[in-house]
């Protein structure tokens, strides 16, 4: 039991990277589409990367890199060519799929360095939580300080708040002396570097190594987990653990003989499921009941920052 | 999210500055790869059209494409990000492939029955994303996701599964369909029934848009669907409309895709022409008129970039390199033309 | 400490919203800016406070030039402003929108001096409650404290009046008084002359992008006026017919409309009649048109009209029962960006056969445009048109035949020519039969035109009243929850 949560735990984290480096970016108004895409040539970069220098470090730093640079340049076409950001994104997310593709074939199949294990002295003694959170690789702790990070910068600082009313109302932060397009370029570029580790993270720690579309449709999944999260990190980080376990689920029942005809869509169900998961938090009914019952509202509520995907132009 | 379908202005100047852009990033990239970039573009053309079999081989690709972006054209219209095709197109190849094993009544009977079939279940799919997105308030693109995610699972299901070949379960698709279920071909590739259904899409498609009540509905449910709403449109009908005809002509470009180029189910049946359909949309500034020739440029380049893995070592995804470096140039070019545009109009009055 | 501004020049697009405007305001002076809608009070004054740049001219500021690029800029040299919807951000609490955007962090600290500094004028916060649980004037509170708080010496205020009580204008009015008895430069952006009248030293009239006067006050009503429209007021007055049968009537309608609750609610529109709905924004006006237009459904009671019972039919529904519904946002609920003319006369019309015929389409758009004498082409898209001309349009789209009209804000924000141009159209039509309901924050356009004016407060009907025996004053006072009479 302990062992499975920890694999959980190990799985999802660069969900977790992923979804609160889009929520950042979108708190601030601007939506980052190409994070299947950007996750894909980050994880082909990373790993290409580290087998070439043999640093982990130098890998996650190119990885981040690739991706800030895609965010950047969706910034870019929406704050200086008024551009749709759906648009500019997908085309992005295509790209990038297919450049990973193209630049990585030398190094599929080949095997590379991974990012160190470390168990936290005393800590990891803990019954229970000690295995399940503090005996893993380096970059699982990473996302833990990732997430903690971002939910107290956004919620409790006062840059977080000037975060927050950049993607809410552009025109009253501009009004308040705040270089509005001047910070969502920083937040969409910031969001950038975490969706890069996050795809260094599966090449380096999860998945080890680097196949064509290895991380196929994990950024679709944390595009969707960012609203199921009601743009809150920490929500967004359980869709990110609920994803994570219906992945081991998938994975233990592949063995299980009942499911032999059809363990090859096994792989498949995780994506399904938690789609459809976020399909009933969608639902008109869904809400209403939300609205309806106040004490599950806060937990329910999932408004967008009101100026989500919208240019800000002063006059 | 209200104005959601991006107004993109295109000029002939922004398309040949973003071919030439393109091209030169791509030789770029062949360079750093270690090939030639004119041997590889050479490739690229005589992969594509080098021969009479080739080019039947890249029109048959062209005919699916065609299809699926005919559809997305009218979805894009209404506003709605259609990411679901894929699965529309799976779907519409389902449902043929299921005509083309179970029913026996002469080659007419099957592909007319195949093609309605397909047309049925790509709408059938297509609809429920619009109905999850118009009484659900489910976003399309999450909505249509979750289909393409579903499709996918049941088409590797039923290869491996209710349909998997005499003997064995592989992931290469089902057994060959019988002839008379196969598109009747000039020559050994090229099918006339597909080449009129994508020609009769266009131009259905394009005349839709252009002279009718419903498209001007559309078109304006897709611009402000509260504006068109209070102004008396029954939005919900029109998006569904829309959805059910995107869907419809995804459908057919699945049944092409199984009855008249790989004649059995393969798992990736879709071949990817749902997305490329969104990006030669993009392109074509959503407009029917430009979907075709747009169309056979991006076709010839994937088909030929297959050429270029087996002459030259390059990973044949240098095609989608192109394609999508082409849209994203074009995109971007456009974008800093209108915006100049904008600015223009205060210069040239002074 | 003296504020100048020499002539600022700022142009969008063909229009030259600012054409070399110049103005001087000396401290302790309430110094009123005048002019009709458009006239480019709102230009001048967001370049003031840095939110937008100007093509050209200068800020002076106690003989300091000014370098203004940003608001912060603005901030920092002690420029203020206080925009006519204010810039709050209202999911948000009160203590998050006081602190957002000012350089101090601590906020026990800073929820002591928003207490402190409202508690001198008379206003209270609840630092918790989000901005959008607040009044109109409530936010424009919060907000003056806080632009005081960030060491503003130069006030402005744009439209401060538009959707605030009589109560809280008296207390707006009061505080400004004190501001500029204390030294601060205070100007207020208003197209009412009599607020300016009652309030300001000195005011400055704006005709067309220009400053065309700079005069002491008082001073004669005649003279302002001419400043101000360049010709004598005429207005359009109303003769009331006689009202003929029942159009729509609501009986005993309940509505849940998110924070306005409608109960009990029993009311009828006469044929020939118009009914003015007066209150705050947001005090229940759009939930009764919104229920009138079919658009919300009531929880009971029913909507009939004509003799024919429409509850729970739907707006659709309500439509083919020639009930008509015109929401303010006039590019947001109304016509569409990126569709020109042409299209939008096909697409309010009727449908002749599936097929379009563009040569009759141009043709008959052409005559409607001519018809309404709407300034564009039958090819302009509809965000190219001017305010007032997407007005003269939106009017235009509707059919003749109209039993009951339902507006939002028929003239808000459009000059006075416009403005009387699309209530001698709504005459007309009253005069043919249809029956008008309308909202409106102008309570003299309510006083002029109703027959019945209906009040709202607090999202319920506070009272109805014949708009012949009321005042202004009475009209204001009711709005805001008071009943003097």
């Amino acid at each position: 039991m302990e062992a499975t949560i920890a694999t959980i735990v190990a799985t999802a984290a660069p969900l977790v990277y992923a979804t609160v480096g889009e929520t950042i970016a979108e708190k601030a108004g601007v939506i980052n589409l190409s994070l299947d895409g950007s996750i894909l040539l980050s994880a082909m970069t990373g790993f290409a990367t580290t087998y070439v220098t043999g640093s982990v470090m130098l890998g996650f730093l190119a990885a981040m890199l690739v991706s800030m640079v895609i965010a950047a340049l969706i910034a870019f076409a929406s704050i200086e060519l008024k551009l749709n950001q759906i648009a500019i994104g997908f085309v992005l997310t295509l790209l990038a799929a297919e450049l990973s593709s193209f630049l990585g074939r030398p190094y599929v199949g080949v095997r590379g360095t991974s990012v160190p294990h470390w168990r936290v002295p005393l800590l990891s003694d803990i019954p229970f939580l000690g295995k399940v959170l503090f005996d893993h690789n380096l970059s699982v702790y990473g996302s833990f300080l990732a997430l903690i990070a971002a939910y107290v910068f956004i919620f409790r600082t006062k840059r977080g708040l000037e975060l927050q009313g950049i993607g809410e109302r552009p025109e009253a932060a501009f009004a308040r002396g705040i270089p509005v397009n001047r910070m969502r370029y920083l937040y969409t570029v910031i969001g950038g570097a975490l969706v890069g580790i996050a795809g260094a993270a599966y090449s380096l720690d999860v998945k080890f190594g680097w196949r064509e579309n290895l991380t196929l449709n994990f950024g679709w999944i944390a595009l969707a987990i960012v609203i199921f999260g009601g743009w809150h990190p920490v929500r967004a980080a359980f869709g990110c653990y609920l994803f994570g376990a219906l992945q081991v689920l998938a994975l233990k029942l592949q063995p299980v003989s009942a499911f032999q005809g059809v363990s090859q869509i096994l792989p498949i169900l995780p994506f399904v499921l938690m789609i459809f998961t976020l399909v009933i938090v969608y639902l008109d009914w869904f809400r209403r009941f939300g609205e309806r019952h106040p004490r599950w509202r806060r937990l329910l509520s999932s408004e967008p920052p009101a100026g989500i995907g919208r240019v800000f132009e002063r006059e | 999210m209200t104005h959601r379908r991006p107004v993109l202005h295109f000029r002939a100047g922004s398309r040949l500055i973003a071919v030439a852009l393109a091209l030169g990033f791509t030789s770029l990239l062949v360079a750093v790869a270690g090939a030639s970039p004119i041997e590889t573009f050479r490739l690229l053309w005589d992969g594509s059209l080098g021969t009479g079999d080739k080019f039947a081989n890249t029109v048959m690709t062209w005919v699916p494409l065609v299809l699926a972006s005919a559809g997305l054209v009218i979805t894009f219209s209404a506003g709605l990000w259609n990411i679901g095709v894929e699965g529309q197109i799976v779907m519409g190849a389902i449902a043929a492939s299921w005509v083309a094993r179970e029913v026996d009544l002469g080659t007419a009977g099957i592909i007319t029955l195949a093609i309605l079939a397909g047309l049925a279940g790509g709408l059938l799919w297509g609809l429920l994303a619009g109905a999850l997105r118009v009484y659900g308030r489910v976003n399309e693109i999450f909505g249509g996701l979750g289909l393409d995610f579903v499709a996918t699972g049941l088409v590797v299901y039923l290869v491996i599964g209710p349909w998997k070949r005499a003997g064995i379960a592989s992931t290469s698709g089902t057994d060959p369909f019988p002839r008379e279920a196969w598109l009747p071909t000039i020559g050994n590739k090229l099918a006339p029934i597909a080449v009129i259904l994508a020609v009769l899409a266009v131009v259905g498609v394009y005349a839709l848009m252009r002279g009718t009540y419903f498209g001007l509905r559309l078109k304006a449910v897709g611009a402000n669907a509260t504006s068109a709403f209070i102004i008396g449109i029954r939005t919900h009908r029109y998006l569904l409309a829309a959805m059910a005809i995107g869907g419809a002509l995804a459908g057919v470009a699945g049944t092409v895709q199984v009855i008249g180029f790989q004649h059995k189910l393969v798992p990736a049946i879709s071949g990817g022409y749902g997305f490329l359909g969104i990006l030669v949309v993009l392109l074509a500034a959503y407009r029917a008129a430009f979907i075709a020739p747009i169309a056979f440029f991006f076709v010839m380049i994937s088909v030929g970039s297959s050429q270029l893995s087996l002459r030259l070592g390059l990973d044949s995804s240098i095609g989608g390199v192109i394609q999508g470096t082409l849209v994203l140039v074009a995109v971007l070019v456009g974008g800093w033309q209108a915006q100049r545009a904008r600015h223009g109009a205060v210069a040239v009055e002074d | 400490m003296s504020l100048e501004l020499r002539d600022i020049r700022k142009r969008f697009g063909a229009v030259r919203a600012n054409d070399g405007v110049s103005l001087q305001v000396e401290e302790g002076a309430l110094h009123g800016l005048l002019g009709e809608n458009g006239a480019g009070k709102s230009t001048l004054m967001k370049v003031l406070s840095g939110f937008i740049e100007a093509d050209a001219g200068q800020v002076i500021l106690n003989g300091r030039h000014l370098e203004m690029s940003s608001p912060r800029d603005a901030i920092t040299a002690g420029i203020g402003m206080l925009h006519q919807d204010p810039l709050v951000f209202l999911p948000f609490s009160v203590l998050d929108n006081f602190v957002l955007g000012s350089p101090n962090a601590n906020r026990v600290e800073a929820g002591a001096e928003l207490r402190r500094i409202g508690a001198g004028f008379g206003f209270s916060f609840d630092l918790t409650a989000p901005a959008r649980s607040l009044t109109v004037g409530e936010r424009q509170q919060l907000e003056i404290v806080r632009l005081l708080w960030l060491g503003a010496k130069v006030l402005i205020l744009d439209e401060p009046t538009t959707g605030i009580s009589a109560t809280q204008q008296a207390l707006l009015f009061e505080t400004l008084r004190t501001l500029a008895a204390q030294g601060m430069i205070v100007i207020f952006v208003s197209h009412k002359l009599e607020e300016v009248e009652a309030l300001c030293d000195r005011v400055t009239v704006m005709r067309r992008g220009k400053a065309v006067g700079d005069v002491e006050l008082p001073a004669p009503m005649d003279q302002l006026v001419e400043m101000m429209f360049g010709r004598p007021l005429e207005v359009t007055g109303r003769k009331p017919g006689g009202p003929g049968e029942i159009a729509l009537e609501l009986t005993d309608v309940c509505v849940d409309d998110r924070l306005v609750s409608l109960e009990d609610l029993s009311m009828s529109v006469r044929h020939g009649e118009i009914i003015g709905l007066a209150g705050l924004e947001g005090s229940g006006q759009r939930t009764l048109l919104r229920t009138c237009a079919g658009l919300i459904e009531p929880k009971s009671g029913s909507v009939r009209a004509a003799g024919v019972d429409l509850t729970s039919r739907g707006y659709h529904h309500h439509l083919s029962s020639r009930i008509h519904y015109l929401p303010a946002g006039r590019l947001e609920e109304g016509l569409i960006r990126g569709v020109t003319i042409t299209e939008h006369f096909l697409l309010a019309g009727e449908q002749t056969g599936p097929i379009i015929d563009w040569a009759e389409a141009r043709r008959r758009a052409d005559e409607m445009l001519r018809e309404h004498s709407i300034v564009g082409t039958t090819e302009s898209t509809a965000e190219s048109l001017s305010g007032g001309n997407q007005q003269r349009l939106l009017l235009a789209l509707m059919p003749d035949d109209v039993a009951v009209l339902l507006m939002e804000h028929p003239t808000r924000g459009l000059d006075l020519a416009s403005a009387d141009w699309v209530w001698n159209r709504l005459l007309a039509r009253v005069a043919g039969e249809t029956a008008i309901v309308f909202s409106s924050a102008d309570l003299d356009e309510l006083l002029r035109y109703s027959d019945r004016i209906v009040v709202f407060f607090g999202g319920r009907v506070f009272k109805v009243l014949d708009a012949r025996s009321t005042d202004s004053e009475r009209l204001a006072h009711l709005i805001g929850g008071r009943d003097v009479a």
